[in-house]
């Protein structure tokens, strides 16, 4: 402290945790308001930094979103990952009948489901539209075929996998194969993607660190005067510092609510495509939006972007200007 | 107030500004510093508000050595001490009021506290009435004024002045030095540096003057000790 003047100098006692706590809450609130003024102030230079922040925080929230539902909708058919055996033409309808009956039992078997050749054919016939070419041959030329569901605990395949195999060994089948290969090329082919937009995340953060870093680094040097000021009439390094944290603050904040309401608005576009791609499909279908967690994750990891780049170019360019 | 002993202030480059300078600044006295552009005078300022640091010697400012002052404490050891300049340097995107409330702001003085203190410093020096103006439109000898309201509004005990009076006429000037004068009555102590030695001269002060560095002369004036 320094030593006592003629006059009562201000704060020469020292304050009370309480007077020190109430002063620390009032110069928060000022300089909340402060750096708030600073954006409204320039209205159209801060809204262009939101965007930008906003657009760079909205590409990973929106892939996320896209993966979520690819996901729920793959889910969805996952659920009916099914092995097909077809059987030898030999195999008479009562041998397919007690080999059905006895993989059923199996542990690893949820359900089996016998179709008979005629079956088949009825199915075949329905579908296919060689109608008139079928009633040309004379018998059947379809085999026995079982539908076999395995039961799966989790992602992993690896019961059916093992299921499929012996079904292969088994003398009265002539070939078995998943019904819907092509589902788990796309589940891992998703798997792959979700990884890539995690990387993007990554990249686009670090872009939203340089941008709120540069503006704060513009605001800096435009303020030299007034923080050269501050420091001679005996401002702390955290006094100078605050408004522009909490400058960073709102950017990263109104970029978050920008990122927000990009992806929402983009889903809301997609919604009626999607809607009526999924009724053509017969598919209950509908896009899920931004759930309320994720849409706070991507307002909240503005905020933070913000304050981690706003306190870094602080941490660089404060430092240079001293008093003259 | 402010005690120099044997103070020695070399730049980078070896431009040495200040060499062996020793002096006493009692509390409550008014002094001038003066010589030639380069002479020291503003380097002498600031080292006294730490600004800078001396090469050698030991500075003691209110009873602080200020070699054993750490650099998170510059701030609050500031905080003591008022500051004026040539060009008074006032903040353009604020009004009058706000930039004297700056000090305030910092030391932070509640609102209530704060208005009341800003408008008996801005009527201290006539300003009252435009307290909601912006610095700009105030002639030069208002904004030197805003410029002394802001140095004395957080009732500093130490006031430093850099060529205060630099832009304005010899009227104007002397309305400044006596509101420095009248500061200086109710016991803030005054160290100015101006190379306007006829106004000086006037003032009957204490007057240090420095030539390359070294004090000169030290001419103690009639009125204080």
């Amino acid at each position: 402290m320094i030593a006592r003047s003629a006059r009562p100098a201000l704060r020469q006692r020292a304050p009370t945790f309480g007077q020190r706590f109430v002063t620390w809450c009032l110069q928060h609130a000022q300089a909340l308001i402060y750096s708030l003024g600073q954006l409204w102030h320039n209205p159209l230079a801060s809204l262009l930094t939101a965007a930008v922040i906003g657009i760079a925080l909205a590409l990973p929230a929106g892939f996320y979103v896209i993966l979520e539902n690819a996901r729920h909708l793959t889910a969805g058919w996952g659920g009916s990952v099914q092995i097909a055996a077809f059987l030898r033409m030999d195999v008479g309808e009562p041998a397919a009948q007690r080999l059905a009956h006895q993989i059923a039992q199996r542990a690893e078997v949820l359900e089996v489901k016998l179709i008979p050749p005629e079956e088949a054919l009825r199915e075949y016939r329905r579908h296919s539209g060689f109608a008139e070419a079928l009633d040309v041959l004379e018998e059947n030329p379809l085999p026995a075929l079982l539908l076999i569901r395995p039961r799966l605990d989790g992602e992993s395949t690896r019961p059916a996998d093992a299921l499929l195999e012996m079904l292969k060994s088994l003398p009265e089948v002539d070939a078995a194969q998943y019904d819907q290969q092509w589902l788990q090329r796309l589940t891992a082919i998703i798997g792959i993607v979700q990884r890539a937009v995690m990387i993007l995340a990554l990249f686009l953060a670090a872009a939203v660190l340089l941008i709120v870093g540069n503006t704060i680094r513009m605001l800096i040097y435009h303020r030299r005067p007034e923080i050269e000021i501050a420091k001679l009439f005996g401002a702390t390094d955290s006094f100078i510092r605050r408004p522009f944290l909490y400058s960073g603050v709102w950017y990263g904040l109104c970029g978050g609510v920008i990122a927000w309401l990009l992806v929402t608005a983009s889903l809301m576009a997609l919604a009626r495509p999607a809607g009526e791609l999924a009724r053509l499909y017969a598919s209950n279908f509908t896009l899920t939006g931004l759930s309320a967690d994720i849409s706070l994750l991507v307002i909240a990891g503005g905020v933070l972007l913000g304050l981690i780049g706003s306190w870094a170019a602080l941490q660089r360019h404060l430092k240079a200007i001293e008093p003259m | 107030m402010i005690q120099f002993t044997g103070v020695h202030k070399q730049y980078p480059g070896g431009v040495d500004a200040l060499k062996n300078i020793s002096m006493h600044i009692e509390q409550g006295a008014m002094a001038f510093i003066t010589g030639r552009s380069g002479a020291g005078k503003s380097t002498l300022l600031r080292l006294i508000a730490l600004i800078e640091r001396a090469t050698r010697g030991q500075i003691i400012v209110n009873g602080q050595n200020l070699d054993r002052v750490r650099r998170s404490r510059i701030p609050h050891f500031r905080r003591n001490i008022g500051f004026m300049f040539q060009d008074h340097r006032l903040l353009n995107d604020r009004t009058v009021f706000d930039n004297v409330a700056l000090p305030l702001v910092i030391a932070g003085i509640r609102h209530q506290e704060i208005k009341k203190r800003v408008q008996a410093a801005l009527d201290k020096v006539s300003l009252l009435p435009r307290q909601n103006a912006r610095p700009m439109t105030l002639s030069a000898g208002e904004q030197q004024r805003v410029g002394i309201a802001r140095a004395v509004v957080h009732r500093p005990a130490l006031l430093l002045a850099d060529e205060p009076t630099g832009n304005l006429d010899p009227i104007l000037s002397w309305e400044i030095m006596c509101l420095f004068e009248q500061f200086n009555r109710v016991g803030v102590t005054v160290l100015i540096a101006s190379h306007d030695l006829e106004m000086i001269r006037k003032m009957k002060k204490r007057i240090i003057t420095l030539r390359e560095g070294r004090i000169l002369t030290h001419a103690g004036g009639a009125g204080e000790d």
